[in-house]
């Protein structure tokens, strides 16, 4: 009966590797209940580190680990892991070829776990049913972490393998600082270990942590292959390394945007996207040491990502639109005709009550100290700038979706801050129940002319209640009907459902934005509060109609995801973009002159000569329609583009960003340009940059051009 | 010495309140609960989530633990009655939820090269009934016997035993499709 089962068999038994991780917050998790339910918390908490046979420093370094990062707040505690990562990163380039990407996930894992310390320190220790998947919440780190080593008489090998299992992370962590440790004294370590019994898996973290000293000693087949364990199944081979992050993720993108023909398709049809998240993820991935896969990078989203100082609209206009002409920085035969839009910004002392519904994923992967815990500053961050009279409330869904918080005033600042604080991390997600939750207190808190928004926080994982996406997006695309918006908040790597999350915002006229940072999430929630939370234009679709006398050949950069149809554009029921208030939407066009040495295409022998006419020596003309908020009809504007238009520094910026994303892409279109003058048209265009957004940028740009050497 | 300690001795201590002996414990076999998760769910997250939820639900289970079977028995029947209420948690929640059921669904079938093994893996999975994979994830993932697998899940050894027949069924089919490709 075995043959045919052979295969089977050996599939199933390739298990992936645990994730050391994972692992450390179920066994921290574990105990801590443990203690919970035998009420003896206290009994082993109150333990100096013991000097084990062979492991005496190494016990008293992570001692010292461990109080340091119990003093440490939760702000320090970010500040002193990302350093840690960098170190880790600083020495991926020592290592021989191939090893990048593991130092990538080296550095993630370090910086997740030493996090996870942080994280024990900063959570409330609210009581929860023993059972009850809610983590983080331990209530003495010390004795979750290292307690079991302090028991009264384990053998050396016991504390040498309980503190190797359960401090991976410090491990790894504290590795790069500890080098002159004697990496020789760790061998026997491991050797007790692996004599002690038990899947090599597990010690997946201690052999990541291992990597980085293992310079000299060439790195043994099995623990490349166990470091992989994000990656999804290893299969006993070095060939499989995978990039470190995106095992899981899944990316929403279309192939880049053709060259069309005038003649033939004269009409350029798109939806507005004042997304960002794709930038966050090009730059979290550059940052790791890794040039992005090309269909992580949307270029609109990189170009939109950039504030702008486009001309303001008049009095009583929803937003004014700039168009500039320049000649195509990568392509001399070509021109670029950029199309901004300028939001208004209502007066903001007099914008609408705003009702905010944060609706937090805490299922188990949002433990990571860039998940969690980032949203609960990132939110704590936002609650500043509202009202008194607006209202706040919290869902949270994990294993069951959960009112947190009922609708609050937002003047009541501590309840908010201590409903956000016993958020915890556990079980898996519940995205849908959770979505469901929101909409109905979204629509319980409504008031006249007041605005409700849902924000959806999560690390795109929503692998459970949603293997129907489409039903989902329905189900969204109806409730916008009803007034709500919905936008997304994208946390962390490793289990990015980008795709999930575009659609959901889309859908919600909401906007996609991927928090990767303290700082980013001040540039979404703070500095754009207004912009992201008040729409003052929906629906906004853009139609060029190109004049085949001056534009023979077109190509619209980014907005692949976006396309409309030419018929959508005048029909109302079809869904497209919002633009929030004071934000800038920019969309760039490479158009071809005929007779251009630039053309793609050769011109048709029987095609038509051009019309003659007043309107001959227009490039084109530019249609815009959107909607006010909450209107179903929608409004139309009409602009000529003549082919004057100066650029601006601005346009220039833009257009910088949008080779740099082609250049990403791998874009046949760029030509010889490349990385360097990217930067330099970047450095020469920055402008006043307050926010040094654009600076940046310009780093990116150079890390990307080493990287890609 | 912990380290040599059987786990039926371990889980008495523990279900005593021994802080050591659960610590032991769990760290002994979350692999173990990990890696059944993972075969009987076929998704990394699921199986993560599923083996925390697990440990932390292990400190009362325990308590049920009375010392009358193998302790890797009682820990296997811990995890498929688990995985059981998670898929039916995902059922009630989406059409077609059936963990191994979804990848296909899902947008995976864009699978990288490299990755056959798995795909295949995957696809021979979601042609198999919920109680046949839970049948070939423990006989052929965690090699238990027949009678072993029996105990786990509730049925006798003559279930099992048909129950394998017919994955070696369905399997022939597959490799039949497969060839006519």
């Amino acid at each position: 009966m075995t043959d045919d089962l052979n295969d089977l068999r050996a599939a199933l038994k390739s298990a992936p590797a645990s994730d050391p991780e994972a692992r450390a917050r179920a066994l921290a998790l574990a105990m801590e209940n443990f203690d919970r339910i035998q009420g003896s918390a206290d009994q082993s908490r109150h333990k100096e580190d013991r000097p084990g046979a062979d492991t005496p420093r190494r016990a008293g370094f992570f001692g010292g680990v461990r109080q340091m990062m119990n003093f440490l707040t939760a702000k320090p505690a970010l500040l002193a892991t990302t350093s840690a990562a960098a170190l880790v990163v600083g020495l991926a380039f020592v290592l021989p070829l191939g090893t990048i990407p593991g130092i990538g996930q080296g550095s993630q894992e370090d910086m997740r776990e030493s996090n996870l310390t942080g994280e024990w320190v900063t959570t409330n220790p609210a009581p929860a049913e023993p059972a009850a998947p809610a983590a983080g919440a331990a209530d003495e780190p010390a004795n979750t972490a290292m307690g079991t080593a302090a028991t009264p008489k384990p053998a050396p090998e016991a504390a040498a393998k309980v503190a190797a299992d359960e401090v991976p992370g410090l491990n790894s962590s504290v590795r790069p600082a500890s080098r002159p440790e004697n990496p020789e004294s760790q061998a026997p370590v491991r050797k007790a270990t692996e004599a002690a019994g038990g899947d090599k898996a597990e010690y997946a973290a201690d052999i990541s942590g291992d990597v980085i000293v293992s310079e000299a000693p060439p790195l043994p087949m099995n623990d490349a292959r166990l470091r992989v364990s994000n990656g999804i199944m290893p299969a006993g081979d070095m060939t499989y390394l995978p990039a470190p992050a995106p095992s899981t993720e899944d990316y929403a993108n279309a192939a880049a945007n053709p060259v069309k023909v005038t003649a033939e398709e004269p009409v350029s049809t798109f939806s507005t996207d004042i997304d960002t998240a794709s930038w966050s993820v090009i730059r979290s991935t550059l940052n790791a040491g890794l040039l992005p896969a090309p269909e992580q990078v949307r270029v609109e989203e990189m170009v939109n990502y950039f504030p702008y100082s486009y001309a303001a609209p008049e009095a009583g206009e929803a937003f004014a639109t700039t168009v500039s002409v320049m000649p195509t920085p990568w392509n001399p035969e070509t021109r670029l005709v950029s199309i901004g839009l300028q939001g208004a910004l209502p007066e903001i002392a007099n914008r609408p009550a705003l009702n905010l519904v944060f609706l937090v994923d805490t299922s188990g992967s949002m433990q990571d100290m860039n998940k969690l815990p980032l949203l609960k500053q990132s939110l704590a961050l936002m609650l500043p700038e509202l009202r008194p009279e607006d209202q706040v409330a919290i869902v949270a869904y994990a294993g069951s979706a959960g009112t947190v918080l009922e609708p609050t005033p937002a003047g009541e600042r501590d309840k908010i801050l201590n409903a956000l604080d016993g958020l915890s991390a556990g079980g898996s997600t519940a995205g849908a129940e959770g979505l469901e939750l929101a909409y109905q207190l979204a629509a319980k808190m409504a008031g006249d002319g007041e605005v409700s928004r849902i924000l959806l926080a999560t690390d795109g994982d929503f692998n459970v209640g949603v293997s129907d996406p489409e039903g989902l997006e329905a189900y969204v695309a109806k409730k916008r009907a009803g007034g709500t918006y919905l936008s997304v908040l994208g946390f962390g790597r490793g289990n990015l459902d980008d795709a999930t999350m575009q659609a959901l915002a889309q859908n919600g006229n909401g906007t996609a934005s991927y928090i990767d940072s303290l700082s980013e999430a001040r540039k979404v929630l703070v500095d754009q509060l207004t912009g992201a939370l008040f729409p003052i234009a929906d629906d906004v679709k853009v139609q060029v109609e190109w004049n085949p006398a001056q534009v023979a050949e077109y190509r619209l950069i980014g907005y692949e995801t976006r396309a409309l149809a030419r018929e959508d554009f005048n029909n109302d029921k079809v869904d497209a973009g919002e633009i929030g208030a004071g934000l800038q939407v920019t969309a760039i066009y490479e158009v071809t002159a005929p007779g251009s040495a630039g053309l793609k295409n050769d011109p048709l022998r029987y095609g038509e000569a051009a019309a003659a006419g007043d309107v001959n020596s227009e490039l084109g003309f530019l249609r815009l329609r959107w909607k006010e908020p909450g209107e179903s009809v929608s409004k139309l504007k009409e602009t000529p583009i003549t082919g004057t238009e100066p650029a601006s520094d601005e346009t220039r910026f833009a257009a910088a960003m949008a080779g740099f994303g082609q250049l990403l892409q791998g874009s046949v279109y760029t030509g010889d340009w490349g990385w360097q003058e990217a930067i330099d048209l970047a450095l020469a265009s920055r402008g006043s940059d307050p926010y040094g957004y654009r600076i940046e940028a310009v780093n990116l740009m150079r890390l990307a051009q080493s990287l890609s050497k | 010495m912990l380290m040599d300690t059987p786990d039926e001795t371990l889980a008495s201590a523990a279900a005593d309140g021994d802080r050591a002996a659960f610590a032991t414990l769990v760290a002994r076999h979350y692999d173990r609960i990990f890696g059944l998760a993972w075969r009987l769910s076929g998704n990394r997250s699921d199986a993560e989530d599923l083996a925390q939820d697990i440990c932390a639900a292990l400190p009362v289970k325990l308590r049920h633990w009375r010392a009358e079977a193998r302790f890797t028995t009682w820990l296997y029947r811990v995890v498929v009655n688990a995985a059981h209420d998670q898929r039916r948690r995902q059922a009630t929640r989406s059409k077609a939820a059936e963990g191994w059921g979804d990848w296909e669904l899902a947008r995976q079938d864009e699978i990288e090269t490299g990755r056959e093994a798995e795909a295949w893996l995957h696809q021979a999975m979601a042609q198999l009934s919920p109680e046949l994979r839970d049948t070939v994830a423990l006989v052929l993932g965690e090699e238990l016997t027949q009678a072993q697998a029996g105990e786990v899940l509730g049925v006798t050894e003559g279930t099992i035993s048909w129950r394998m027949s017919e994955v070696k069924k369905r399997l022939r089919v597959i490799a039949a499709r497969e060839v006519g490709q």
